[in-house]
């Protein structure tokens, strides 16, 4: 199963400060790690919320809001996809990150099985295909 | 926390660390078998201490010194001291007293070789097919034998005897454990790369089933593949490997119809299609290709794969390069899935007499002159095209399999014509009907290119 681990936003992030030298090394060392373990499968971090944007959706109304935006740490600063065989794997792996403070955020990923679930007969998936191909259908007219 | 909450954590903590413990200990007591059992000890002595103590800061060095003190405890005591004391007693009292004051250093440093030459013990060739791939998943998987018997839907009695069937071959014949060098390396690597592929593709045929446990052994290869890909030298076809699994675990999602019928390659809605793992496979083509060499079997069939993921529409695929890459792998690995492949790739990309003239045997002229004037019934076979011998291993899991099906699902899921369902081919086609046992595995209509008239539904 895979899970998307969220870390979140503080002052130095969302001022673009870069962490020092040491932090940098040591993230790069729990990287090659999670590398090495077959775990991850991508990784980034993210520029300031400053060089982002937001659009609100109302109804049909569609307003941007550049950034940026006030509450910290709800934002997300940089996230990993990670492939582990647990939720409680993800949580271990996420220990062993060299964070020294704030809050990071693990959530499961969606995958086919779990639909299938939601969706036992198939008829859901049945309706979505009808429906793709009608649309191309239309396209192509 | 409550104690189970403190097993579950304890138990993951042990998934990741396992490998490493065995493997660690493996290398000083040169004995896979008592290396597992201590660890296994080990994990014991920590769901005893751990839930009262804490979790130690290191817990893999924890698990691994403690799985040591026990090796030593046992050999010491005399159980197996005759056996081995000459062979290891003194060095290994040596490497004892070196490795203690600077544990976790000696740990790291030694880590990657103690991996490699586990997971080349683990694949030994002395070691038959099946009992090379459950002693994988079991020492550097991490999987439970009760794990691997749900996957392979066989007892679990079976697998645990299986393995320690495997543990005592290895004894027997005093396999070292070692990372051999040279030509040695590559020959045992090629066993390793194929078991890692065995696991894949029992995997990869199960998910036009209805179990979705099994599907868990594709992320296990790959899991696999990617941590072998770090640990050896620059070797071309195990990251050719490497990217043929991304690539194909990509598809997964987009193989099987709304009613769990399989859905050919070219019928697929790519959309589907998973592109973080299409981004690595080719990354890791990238990177088989730029090792140089010659192209080995699995690199050429990772660069036809990657021919399909590259092209946005199945209109758009560049069927002379996968023409000119069966081509290669014609040479190099010959079988008459590969001939196959070629003569329709020939045929989607220079009109079907192209395709037909390539075609020598009787029935394989039969199949592709029937694809190649159908057009578009091209039926990717990159993962299945394996020699031979490969794909008897194959059939015997997948017998098997077929048989543990047909006692689980018992009477209730019998077709109309009243012969029970034993599974549904797949993209690949790779799961075969009982009726086609008697034929050699590759002229069954299951495998490979065919699929049998009523199977049709999907395209």
């Amino acid at each position: 199963m895979r899970f998307m681990v969220l870390v979140k936003a503080n002052k130095d992030s969302e001022a673009g400060v870069l962490p020092d030298e040491k932090i940098l090394t040591a993230m790069g060392k729990f990287n090659e790690e999670l590398v090495k373990a077959g775990v991850m499968l991508a990784g980034e971090g993210l520029q300031p919320s400053s060089k982002g944007a937001r659009v609100r959706f109302d109804g049909n109304k569609k307003t941007v809001i550049d950034g940026p935006f006030a509450e910290t740490k709800e934002l997300v600063a940089g996230f990993w996809l990670w492939q582990v065989k647990s939720r409680q794997e993800a949580i271990e792996w996420l220990k062993r990150a060299p964070f020294q403070e704030g809050e990071v955020e693990i959530r499961q990923v969606f995958e086919t099985a779990d639909f299938a679930e939601s969706d036992p007969t198939g008829e859901i998936r049945k309706q979505e295909d009808e429906l793709r191909k009608k649309m191309e259908s239309q396209q192509r007219r | 926390m409550t104690s189970s909450a403190a097993h579950r954590q304890i138990e993951a903590i042990f998934r990741i660390e396992s490998a490493k413990v065995i493997a660690a200990v493996a290398r000083m007591v040169r004995d896979v078998g008592l290396a597992e059992e201590v660890a296994q000890d080990a994990l014991v002595a920590a769901l005893e201490r751990w839930p009262e103590s804490g979790v130690p800061d290191n817990p893999g060095a924890w698990l691994t010194a403690t799985a040591k003190h026990r090796a030593i405890d046992l050999l010491r005591r005399g159980q197996k001291l005759e056996r081995k004391q000459e062979e290891v007693g003194q060095e290994m009292d040596a490497r004892w007293a070196a490795a203690a004051p600077d544990l976790e250093t000696a740990l790291d440093e030694n880590v990657g070789d103690d991996l490699l030459r586990l997971v080349l013990i683990a694949c030994h060739p002395v070691l038959s097919t099946e009992a090379r791939v459950a002693l994988t998943l079991r020492l550097l998987g991490s999987l439970t034998t009760d794990e691997i018997a749900r996957a392979f839907l066989v007892p679990e009695p079976t697998i645990a005897q299986r393995i320690v069937r495997a543990k005592r071959t290895l004894a027997e014949k005093r396999v070292p454990f070692e990372v051999p060098r040279g030509p040695g390396l590559a020959e045992r690597l090629a066993s390793v790369l194929e078991v890692l592929y065995l696991i894949f593709n029992e995997g990869y045929s199960a998910t036009a089933g209805e179990d979705w446990v099994r599907p868990g052994l594709c992320e296990d290869a790959l899991r696999l593949g990617r941590v072998l890909a770090e640990l050896v030298p620059p070797e071309r076809e195990v990251h050719g490997l490497v990217a043929l699994l991304e690539i194909q675990a990509s598809r997964l999602r987009a193989r099987i119809g709304p009613s769990g019928e399989p859905v050919l390659l070219l019928d697929q809605d790519r959309a589907r299609w998973d592109q973080i793992l299409i981004r690595r496979g080719l990354a890791a083509l990238e990177r088989a290709a730029a090792l140089g060499g010659e192209p080995g079997s699995y690199f050429l069939q990772a660069s036809i794969a990657a021919c399909h993921a590259r092209a946005r529409t199945a209109g758009e695929t560049d069927w002379p390069r996968i023409a000119a890459l069966y081509e290669l792998l014609t040479r190099i690995a010959p079988s008459p899935v590969v001939e196959l492949n070629r003569a329709v790739a020939f045929g989607m990309a220079f009109g079907p007499a192209a395709g037909l003239e390539l075609v020598s045997d009787v029935t394989a002229a039969e199949h592709a002159g029937r694809k190649a004037n159908e057009g578009i019934q091209y039926d990717e076979n990159d993962i299945h095209v394996v020699d031979d011998q490969k794909q008897a291993g194959l059939g015997a899991y997948q017998e098997q399999r077929d048989r543990a099906q047909e006692r689980q699902k018992g009477a209730q899921n019998v077709e109309p014509g009243g012969r029970p369902v034993v599974g549904q081919e797949g993209e690949q086609g790779c799961t075969h009907r009982r009726d086609d046992q008697d034929r050699p595995y590759h002229q069954r209509a299951g495998v490979g290119h065919g699929r049998s008239p009523r199977n049709r539904s999907s395209a």
